[in-house]
């Protein structure tokens, strides 16, 4: 099972003690302020946890895999994640099963 | 921004209409959530938040590496790189008002 929003108010509810109302409120506040700042085009810098940053793409030549038809692909802007060192010091130490992502590999069943 | 105006942002939003949450509050929520999703991808879970995006683990096999002083050869062991794939809602917006402050 993944992490969701609910789960995320849910702690909150249950650690901090905020009403649910106030936990899920809070939940959908902190990832829309996060797209609304990169919708303004400002990047979001997570210190622990990682940098949103917006790449500006040029348009390029594609084609449609289905029939091989070459397209171009519109200029575009794009949002990147970059981690930060405590996060990605503690995913490295992850050693779960040897799958090669996470879809069928929860840690609890 | 950095995740102190973030948790500035949230304090004013949340403010209006009631001012049961305190600034405090706020700010050991953000800490929480941020632990948290750490916490998930740390123990292999992966995060969907639906308009946001998903995390997820890649796995990098293992390599021939480099000590980059001496030259010499060092054995790397695979391991596991966060991952974030924009969701629509986050792609779509980024993407729209790109495109609109574009425009002359």
């Amino acid at each position: 099972m993944a992490l969701t929003k609910a789960e995320m108010a849910e702690r909150l509810f249950e650690e901090l003690g905020l009403n649910k109302r106030e936990a899920k409120e809070l939940v959908d506040l902190f990832f829309e302020e996060i797209r609304s700042a990169l919708e303004r085009g400002v990047c979001v810098k997570l210190s622990g946890f990682g940098n949103f940053t917006l790449r500006d793409k040029n348009q390029r030549p594609g084609r449609n895999p289905k029939t091989g038809e070459e397209i171009p692909i519109s200029a575009r802007r794009v949002v990147t994640f970059r981690p930060g060192q405590k996060l990605k010091a503690r995913v490295e130490a992850y050693a779960g099963s040897e799958q090669n992502d996470t879809r069928s590999s929860a840690n609890t069943l | 921004m950095t995740k102190s105006e973030l948790m500035e942002a949230l304090a004013k939003k949340l403010a209006k209409g009631r001012d049961s949450l305190a600034h405090k509050d706020i700010e050991l929520a953000v800490k929480t959530m941020l632990e948290q999703m750490t916490q998930s991808l740390a123990t292999g879970q992966r995060i969907e938040i639906r308009g946001f995006g998903s995390f997820s683990l890649h796995f990098r096999p293992p390599r021939m590496g480099r000590n980059p002083k001496t030259g010499d050869p060092v054995p790397l062991a695979g391991k596991y790189v966060p991952h974030f794939k924009p969701g629509k809602e986050l792609r779509e917006r980024v993407n729209a008002a790109a495109k609109l402050s574009e425009k002359p």
